[in-house]
This record gives structure tokens, C-alpha cells and sequence, in this order.
């Protein structure tokens, strides 16, 4: 069985405007000690993916199709055994370490609430449990450090702070969404480092959610690029870099400034990803693909197996992607 | 692409744990003191209400007169050594009145914060949370609160019940003194609800009450302290006008309204009747106004600029 399976989910908000398709029929699983990465731009639907397996979305959400956790679907429980299990079996850490802990309290409160809202233990315990997690993400002098203020933290720091809290009840999922955004390059590279460093050790199951495609070629062993609420592309990341089978995928890839490589042309994928409101018929890439062909903007294709069994790809011309450069499409564009 | 991420022979290695550090952990409330001890004439003002406070509530224990006896051999004595603040009419003696009356109107003032800053808080909190149609109805029932004149409403309330004791009065202008601190407290609670580390108290699994008390309140200790601070000189000042309309604290009882009502018709002849508490309900309000504004001051990280 594995860890987490997530089935057709669909997540729905009703506007006055009309109804925004925010996550459209995704399915994937995480095992156990595997990294999953979720790679799209904003709005893709990333997020609200993560936010659903998670059960933070607010009460307006339309959910639908299921989330199993260990075989057991969370979609179907009640509001207090879902509580149950987050922060106690999935913990998650979030975009921005500056603003992810509380102000008010000293980091040991913080990492002993997170404790204690899912053991009965007394505080000096969790206190010491406090100073063990910090010394399990890195953090010099624990027994000190405990008992500072976020605002002396650096973000860096707090980050890790964040995946102490999060890793708190010994999880076996832990989602991060967007953990390195907001951090330098040099501190991403700690923070991931940490990041492997406690999976390495607990061999738990990670969402690494990430517009950073450096960061899923480093740490994931599978991936999923999304694209206006829909999964376009699920395989292992060497599959994906390699032989993109969907053209946005190749575009992203094409996109990525390279080292060494000073003056070279970078892709552009022109135009913006579409509204979510009232979504057109048809694949939702069609108005920005260089290989659009009629049927494109009739029926949207869907996501199924391409040369690997197992790379899935939501595209009707993958097949055309195959032996190519594929990262030049668009360039080509550009200059014809 | 794979060149951002180190080698995982060094990762598997945790950092070390021999860097110094000599940084101390500083808590918030030091910083906060100190901002508010460069504030001199707020920690003048808390010094001095410090002061009244103590010689109205311990004073009485002391002076050689009690507030409400009778002297009919020094009925109207102007102020000398015996009689600091004179008597009135029924020999009465004016230093043991105004101890007396100062420290009923401190304990009104201060009853009609607690009760007023809790209910306003609550309310606030729990609208500004949830939102919704709880906001809705909340802030609602808040703003026609807010719209029945407090003075008028409580000298109806108060003449309903003419042998009331003292404390109706703070009662119900605490009862019906919150909805400016629920507009404070809901003003805050939907900027706070939205920050991350409330998210992330979420994905933690904590539940709703504890994210309102524990994680939100404590972040707004700055406002609600400087709210209740003001509230205090606002209920001093309006039991002060009740009594003074005759509808609030009632003989023998004393406070400082009902000493400069009884004061006031005797202004010409015997002024140090009406003088002396008036500068007392003066002295204290002000005390408290000053003492608000410095802790506004110190508790506002963004004003570095420190006035007086």
C-alpha cells in the first residue's frame, strides 16, 4: 500500500464571477522514502494540491475524488480525526520562514507545541524533545538556541525551525511547499541539504513543491509538472529532463539560465497561463504550444502512458517530442 | 542544475556543533520596558499614579478621620494642619473623602476596563476569526452597541434600581463600553489569521481556540494593553459625569463625581470643596493618559521617534 495516494482530486471555488477550476482531476502517489516533486508556475495549482491533501483549505473548497493516507481516506473523515493526523503523520513547511513562526513566542515554545498538541507529555519533555529536533536539523548550541526569539533567527535558521516543527511527531510525510523560495542560493542549498539529511535517517515520504527546477533535479526521485490545475506530466525526473513528452515541460526546461553558457538565447514561453474561471475546451496549453494542431483545441488530451510506461504525459503530439532537442522548440519559434 | 547540491557523502554528516554564540536571547517585554522608560513623561505619570494609588488605598488605614463621620463642632473648616482639605457642612473631613473618593473611582475605572477590554476582546477575536456571518452578526450587534449613547443608556439603567450598590455602575458601563475594543480586536485578528505561522499552527493540528487564544492574543498585547490603559481614563471621566448628574455613586458612598457635585454650590464660598477633588479626577486621568500614550509608543515598533 502506498503512503499516500491521491486519486482524482478535484478542488473547486465558487466565485461570483463563475467557478475556478484550481486543481483538476490530479492523481499520484508518494511511498515511503521517495521524494516527489511538484513543479509548475503560480497558479498552476501546486499549492492548492498540497493544501488539499493537508485538509487547510477553507470550508468555501468544492473537494472532490479521494486522498488516502495509508489506505484510509482522509477526504471522508471528520473535522477532528483529520486533525489527528496533521502535524502528528504529515507535517508540512511553508514558503516563508519569516513569517511561519510566531512572533511572540521563544522557538522552544513553538517546537514543544508542536509536541504537545499530539502527546500527552509534560512541558520539561517536550522542552527536551524541543532541543533534540533542533540539534536533528542543525542548529549550533540547541540548549541555547532554544529558548531565542524567531526574530534572532535568520531565515535560514528559522527554515530549519520550520522542518524541526514539522518533523516534531515523526511524521511519515512531510510536504514542503516552496521550503527554499525565499532563502539565498547558498542557504536553498543547506536547507535541502537537511532536508535529504533527515529522509536519509527517518525514510519518510516528501512533496517537494517547487518552481525551482535545479531543486526537483536534485532531491526528487519522481516528478509531476502542473499546468493550469492539471497534472501534464508525471514520470521519474531523469525521464522528464532527458525526454520531455509535453511541450510546456520542454519550455520550462529550455528556460532555465545556465552556468558557462553567457549570451545564449533563453526560451520564452509567450503568453500567460489561462484564467481558471470558465475554462475553455480543448488542452488549456494549446494558445502558448508551437505544435498546436486542430484537434489540440477541441479535445483535451489526456494523461497516459508515452515510450516509457512508466512517463505519462497529457499531450497529443508527444509523440513528435521523441529523438528532438526539445528544449529548442520555442527558440526555434522565436526566431522563425 | 544538479551542481547546487552538495555531494551526499558530506550531506549524511550533521553540521557541527562547535560555533560560539554570545548572543543572549533578549525577550520582548525588555525591549517594550525599555522604550517606555525613555517615554519621561509616561514613567512620570506611572510614578505619580503609583503614588495616589497608595495613598488612597493605604491612606485611610492611617488618618485620623473616617470619610463619612459626622463632626458638627468643624461643620465648614477652611484647610489648615487638622483638616488638609477642609470640611463640609456636616463636619465631614475633605482628606478622608478624597482618599476615599479616589480610590472608589480607580476601582470603577479599573472594572469598567477589565470587564469592557475582555468582552470587547472576545468578541472582536471571535468575528475577526471565523468570519463569515459570525462577523456579520457580531460586528452588527457591535455597532448598535456602539451607537446608544453609553451615558444616557446607563443613567436609565441605574435609576431602575434605586438601592443599588456602588459597583452596578462600573457593571454596566463595562457591559456596554466594549465595542471599540471589538473593532480593535477584529481589525487585528483578520490581518493575523492570514500570516503563516497561523497556517502553520494549523498544519500542526491545533485547534481552532487554541490558535485564537494562544498563537493570534498574544500578538496583540500592545493594542489591547493601550486600549484598556485609555479605557480607564474614559471611565473615570464618565463616572465622574454620571455621579455628577446625580445618577451614578449615591451617599454615603463617595467617589470623586459625587465630592465635586457636592462641592459645586458651595464653589463661591467654600471653594476647596470643589477644588480638590477636581484636581484629583484631573490628576489621575491625565496620569493614565500619559501612561497610555507611552506604552503606544512602546509597544509601536515602527515609532522610533519618542515624544516629552
Amino acid at each position: 500500500m502506498s503512503l499516500l495516494e491521491v486519486k482524482d482530486l478535484s478542488v473547486n471555488f465558487p466565485t461570483e464571477d463563475g467557478l475556478v477550476q484550481a486543481v483538476r482531476n490530479v492523481s499520484f502517489t508518494v511511498e515511503r522514502g521517495e521524494v516527489l516533486g511538484i513543479v509548475g508556475e503560480s497558479g498552476s495549482g501546486k499549492s492548492v494540491t498540497s493544501m488539499a491533501v493537508m485538509g487547510l483549505l477553507p470550508r468555501s473548497a468544492k473537494i472532490s475524488g479521494s486522498v488516502k493516507y495509508d489506505g484510509i481516506d482522509l477526504l471522508t473523515l471528520e473535522q477532528k480525526q483529520r486533525t489527528a493526523y496533521r502535524g502528528n503523520r504529515m507535517g508540512m513547511i511553508f514558503q516563508d520562514p519569516m513569517t511561519s513562526l510566531n512572533p511572540v513566542y521563544d522557538i522552544g515554545w513553538q517546537l514543544s507545541e508542536a509536541v504537545r498538541t499530539h502527546n500527552n507529555i509534560s512541558k520539561k519533555a517536550a522542552k527536551l524533545r524541543a532541543v533534540e529536533l533542533l540539534k536533528l536539523v542543525g542548529i549550533p548550541q540547541a540548549s541555547k538556541r532554544v529558548d531565542a526569539y524567531p526574530h534572532e533567527f535568520s531565515g535560514g535558521m528559522r527554515q530549519r525551525v520550520m522542518i524541526a516543527m514539522a518533523m516534531a511527531n515523526n511524521p511519515d510525510l512531510l510536504i514542503a511547499d516552496e521550503p527554499t523560495t525565499a532563502l539565498d542560493v547558498t542557504v536553498q542549498a543547506q536547507i535541502l541539504e537537511t532536508l535529504e539529511r533527515i529522509q536519509a535517517e527517518s525514510g519518510i515520504g516528501i512533496i517537494l513543491i517547487t518552481h525551482d527546477l535545479g531543486v526537483v533535479a536534485g532531491m526528487a526521485d519522481r516528478m509531476l509538472v502542473m499546468y493550469a490545475g492539471a497534472v501534464v506530466e508525471d514520470g521519474t525526473v531523469d525521464e522528464i529532463f532527458y525526454e520531455p513528452r509535453m511541450p510546456y515541460t520542454a519550455g520550462l526546461l529550455g528556460a532555465i539560465p545556465r552556468a558557462g553558457e553567457a549570451g545564449g538565447k533563453l526560451n520564452q514561453i509567450k503568453g500567460t497561463t489561462p484564467s481558471l474561471i470558465n475554462l475553455k475546451p480543448g488542452c488549456k496549453f494549446s494558445g502558448r504550444c508551437p505544435l498546436v494542431i486542430d484537434t489540440c483545441l477541441r479535445t483535451e488530451p489526456l494523461l497516459a502512458p508515452t515510450d516509457q510506461p512508466t512517463h505519462l504525459a497529457a499531450c497529443h503530439r508527444w509523440n513528435d517530442l521523441v529523438g528532438i532537442d526539445a528544449s529548442a522548440l520555442f527558440l526555434q519559434e522565436t526566431a522563425g | 542544475m544538479t551542481d547546487i547540491i552538495p555531494d551526499k557523502e558530506d550531506s549524511l554528516e550533521p553540521p557541527h556543533d562547535d560555533r560560539e554564540f554570545t548572543i543572549e536571547a533578549r525577550a520582548q517585554w525588555k525591549t517594550i520596558l525599555r522604550r517606555f522608560m525613555r517615554h519621561r513623561l509616561a514613567v512620570v505619570s506611572l510614578t505619580l499614579l503609583v503614588l495616589i494609588s497608595l495613598w488612597a488605598f493605604l491612606g485611610p488605614i492611617f488618618w485620623k478621620y473616617e470619610f463619612a463621620a459626622l463632626n458638627t463642632k468643624q461643620k465648614s473648616l477652611s484647610p489648615s494642619w487638622q483638616h488638609p482639605f477642609g470640611t463640609d457642612d456636616l463636619g465631614k473631613d475633605g482628606f478622608a473623602r478624597i482618599m476615599r473618593g479616589t480610590q472608589r473611582s480607580l476601582e470603577i475605572a479599573l472594572m469598567v476596563s477589565i470587564i469592557a477590554t475582555t468582552l470587547g476582546v472576545t468578541i472582536g477575536a471571535i468575528a475577526g476569526f471565523y468570519r463569515g456571518w459570525v462577523d456579520a452578526i457580531l460586528m452588527r450587534f457591535t455597532d448598535l452597541v456602539l451607537v446608544i449613547p453609553l451615558l444616557v443608556l446607563v443613567a436609565v439603567l441605574s435609576a431602575g434600581v434605586p438601592k443599588a450598590p456602588w459597583y452596578t455602575i462600573p457593571v454596566l458601563l463595562g457591559l456596554f463600553g466594549w465595542p471599540l475594543m471589538a473593532r480593535i480586536a477584529r481589525g487585528e485578528f483578520l490581518s493575523l489569521r492570514e500570516k503563516e505561522f497561523v497556517e502553520a499552527a494549523r498544519a500542526l493540528g491545533v485547534s481552532n481556540r487554541r490558535i485564537i487564544f494562544k498563537h493570534i492574543l498574544p500578538n496583540l498585547a500592545g493594542p489591547i494593553i493601550v486600549n484598556a490603559t485609555l479605557t480607564v481614563s474614559g471611565a473615570i471621566l464618565i463616572e465622574t459625569a454620571l455621579t455628577f448628574l446625580g445618577l451614578g455613586i449615591r451617599e454615603p458612598e463617595v467617589s470623586l463625581g459625587l465630592l465635586i457635585e457636592k462641592g459645586l454650590p458651595a464653589y463661591s464660598t467654600r471653594p476647596w470643596l470643589f477644588w480638590f477633588p477636581a484636581l484629583a479626577v484631573v490628576l489621575v486621568s491625565l496620569c493614565v493618559n500619559f501612561i497610555g500614550d507611552g506604552l503606544r509608543d512602546a509597544f509601536d515598533p515602527k515609532q522610533n521617534r519618542v515624544r516629552a
